[in-house]
């Protein structure tokens, strides 16, 4: 457990150094993120070692952006004054992303013949 | 009554009483939504946001003094991101069978959640700081944020936009999936997972394990595609 959080904070520590000094426009975790992949690829020890901590922490995802939402207070004037256009910006991009990532993994999915083999026995 | 004061006046001063109200408040947002059987309208982040607000507002609380607490919760979001990686090594082989389907779909999805919110968003006239805020909006909360932040938007507003996309996806993927007569549980799955991070992925989980998993790996790719496509998109908008 300890192990496995000090290598998350590393990862997310070198991933924090490396968005610096190389000026990547993407955030020091993601590339930690990154990181911890090729790690847990490069050794099952460590993937294994990872793997309990981990779910832990994605198991309470939700519950770590309370504070940030919270933040929502210094904004109604803003969601007040261009509450239509946020929504609507929200609903129709939402369904054009589900459409069109839906749409390209059936069109590719077909055209490769990678087809469905696990549907019968999960369906319902 | 001099006590209470007192005690009112010293804990307002320490971490230890806004965690544990941002605990609590999640702790009574996650009872409602079991009771509501995980219906999508009833978010337990939204619940638990309103509360704190109201909190915040009975008691004349800035959200300053109040980050002084959750700090402590708002930190963990990084070692999240970077979490991030174990369900995409859980899920490896079943990436790699499904590789170009897999990619394909990523970056339709990925690409127009990020370029039709920025459009929608210029058309109807919203101010030009907001589309910084918009832009990661389909990303998972803890990406998002960072990304909304090194953009030059309004962190704590984009924490709001991904909570409501999420909401919105996971709300209309089944009926959106059913009239387009998609039936292949890994595309239902896949996109919402792009298009609607951990909400949407959790409502995946609902209906089907497999649409559940690939949820899981189009939330964790598209979060490193946003992070790629963001600045890039935003500078053309701008």
């Amino acid at each position: 457990m300890i192990h496995a959080l000090a290598l998350i904070l590393a990862c997310q520590l070198a991933g924090e150094i490396l968005a610096r000094l190389v000026a990547l426009p993407v955030p020091g975790p993601v590339i930690g993120m990154a990181l911890l992949f090729v790690l847990m690829l490069a050794s099952p020890r460590i993937a294994q070692s990872t793997l309990p901590t981990g779910e832990a922490i994605l198991r309470h995802l939700s519950l770590l952006f309370v504070p940030a939402g919270v933040g929502v207070v210094g904004h109604l004037g803003l969601l007040a004054s261009h509450g239509t256009g946020l929504a609507l910006a929200l609903v129709v991009s939402t369904v054009l992303a589900l459409a069109a990532g839906a749409g390209a993994f059936m069109l590719v999915a077909q055209l490769t013949g990678s087809t469905a083999q696990q549907e019968g026995p999960h369906d319902g | 009554m001099g006590d209470w004061v007192e005690i009112w006046s010293y804990l307002a001063e320490t971490p230890l009483i806004w965690l544990s109200a941002t605990l609590a408040a999640y702790i009574i947002g996650d009872w409602c939504a079991t009771r509501a059987g995980r219906a999508p309208l009833v978010n337990p982040v939204l619940v638990a946001v309103v509360l704190l607000a109201a909190v915040l507002w009975l008691t004349g609380t800035s959200y300053a003094d109040y980050f002084e607490g959750a700090q402590f919760v708002h930190f963990l979001l990084g070692p999240a991101t970077v979490a991030l990686a174990v369900p995409l090594w859980l899920h490896r082989a079943t990436v790699r069978r499904a590789l170009l389907p897999v990619l394909a779909a990523l970056v339709a999805g990925s690409g127009v959640a990020v370029f039709s919110v920025l459009w929608i968003a210029q058309a109807y006239g919203l101010p030009s700081d907001l589309l910084a805020t918009l832009a990661p909006k389909s990303t998972t909360a803890p990406v998002a944020l960072g990304i909304s932040e090194s953009l030059g938007g309004s962190p704590t507003l984009t924490a709001v936009l991904v909570i409501l996309t999420g909401m919105i996806g996971a709300i209309v993927v089944t009926p959106l999936m059913n009239a387009l007569r998609i039936r292949d549980w890994r595309a239902r799955g896949f996109a919402v997972g792009v298009a609607a991070h951990g909400i949407g992925t959790a409502r995946a989980f609902q209906v089907n394990p497999q649409a559940g998993a690939f949820a899981g790996i189009g939330m964790a790719l598209n979060a490193m595609l946003t992070a790629l496509l963001a600045p890039w998109a935003l500078g053309l908008f701008l």
